[in-house]
């Protein structure tokens, strides 16, 4: 036998895969008129609660669909149940030992679930994880982050991809602040640093601050 | 830990390449700006070649700086830190022009040819 070592050149993206299955979910949705957002957080910053909160007030004024992923258990989409809106969930555990975010395949595999064609807004509310969901692209419009300011000031420097992606942060448990330690003014400066001028809505799922500047800002959107 | 199913995406992409022929090396650029760990992602990789042709394979990976070109005086920065500024006019209004690469270059492969095909080509 006899071995000959060959170069071949590949120059493809690691993630062109997840791309185009991302981009054939953005035509699906297209193609039903839905405006598409890619909810992101660390876990427990408030995705789920703020969502109960959207459900509530936007009901009659604009369809609502949601697309729960989680590593394990129906837990959130329970939460959301009451509201009788479009949900599906998606467990991610079905991969290798259970991903820590949502790509497109499995966007994909949730969508036969939903009907597309009845709701205007899909909120995929992503796992869990302030890195790894910022890489994958699943379709989406608009990539909002839920940001807990119970997280501290350096989370945007210390997680510049998701920070970086955002095209709305959601800056939630304001209700917390007089309790904290948290230089808000700093953390804004951060946010900047890492995504100059991103929008922002100061918010509280205890309180509802924010929480109709935020609706009016889905509902324009998802009316459009 | 992303770096596990970026791995799996590198085996499939080593693979299809190779077309059945043996991956002794992968050669993949990663830019600064992607939050990929190295090390994580070496291991990734090595576990998840296993049982395919890319087992046993090196990972080559070289890591891209980041750089941008002011869209206000058209300097040229490489940049190191955040918040990301020109270098020369200290605006943020930056077009990012390297170090969010995260792609296979290339791929190092042996060819097995048994002795009587190569005495039958001469």
């Amino acid at each position: 036998m006899h071995r000959t070592a060959v170069k071949k050149v590949v120059l493809e993206g690691v993630l062109d895969a997840n791309d185009a299955l991302a981009e054939a979910n953005r035509q699906r949705f297209d193609h039903a008129n839905n405006f598409v957002v890619n909810m992101m957080s660390s876990p427990g910053a408030g995705k789920t609660a703020l969502l109960e909160h959207t459900l509530d007030r936007t009901l009659g004024k604009v369809r609502i669909g949601v697309l729960e992923g989680d590593v394990q258990t129906t837990l959130d989409a329970d939460r959301l149940a009451r509201f009788h809106t479009p949900i599906v969930q998606v467990n991610t555990d079905a991969g290798f030992g259970g991903e820590c975010h949502l790509d497109a395949n499995m966007v994909r595999s949730g969508l036969a679930e939903l009907p597309l064609h009845d709701i205007d807004v899909l909120i995929i509310e992503n796992v869990g994880n302030l890195v790894c969901p910022a890489e994958f692209k699943v379709g989406e419009d608009v990539r909002v982050m839920v940001y807990a300011i119970t997280e501290g000031e350096e989370k945007p420097l210390k997680y510049p991809l998701m920070f970086r992606s955002a095209d709305l942060v959601l800056i939630n448990k304001m209700d917390l602040l007089p309790h904290l330690h948290f230089d808000l003014e700093l953390f804004l400066r951060n946010l900047d640093a890492v995504n100059p001028g991103v929008g922002r809505i100061l918010t509280s799922a205890a309180t509802g601050q924010g929480i109709d500047e935020w609706c009016s800002w889905l509902m324009e959107r998802g009316n459009a | 830990m992303h770096e596990l199913a970026i791995a799996g995406h590198v085996v499939d992409i080593a693979a299809r390449h190779a077309d059945g022929r043996t991956v002794t090396k992968v050669f993949l650029k990663v830019g600064h700006l992607r939050q990929v760990v190295p090390s994580a992602l070496s291991f990734s990789f090595d576990l998840v070649a296993q049982g395919t042709t890319v087992e046993g394979a090196e990972m080559v990976l070289e890591e891209v700086p980041a750089a941008g070109r002011c869209q206000d005086c058209g300097t040229e920065s490489v940049l190191k830190s955040f918040p990301l500024l020109c270098e020369a006019c200290g605006e943020s209004n930056l077009q990012i022009t390297r170090g969010e690469e995260l792609y296979v270059e290339s791929l190092e492969m042996e060819e097995q040819q048994n002795n009587e095909e190569l005495i039958a080509d001469r």
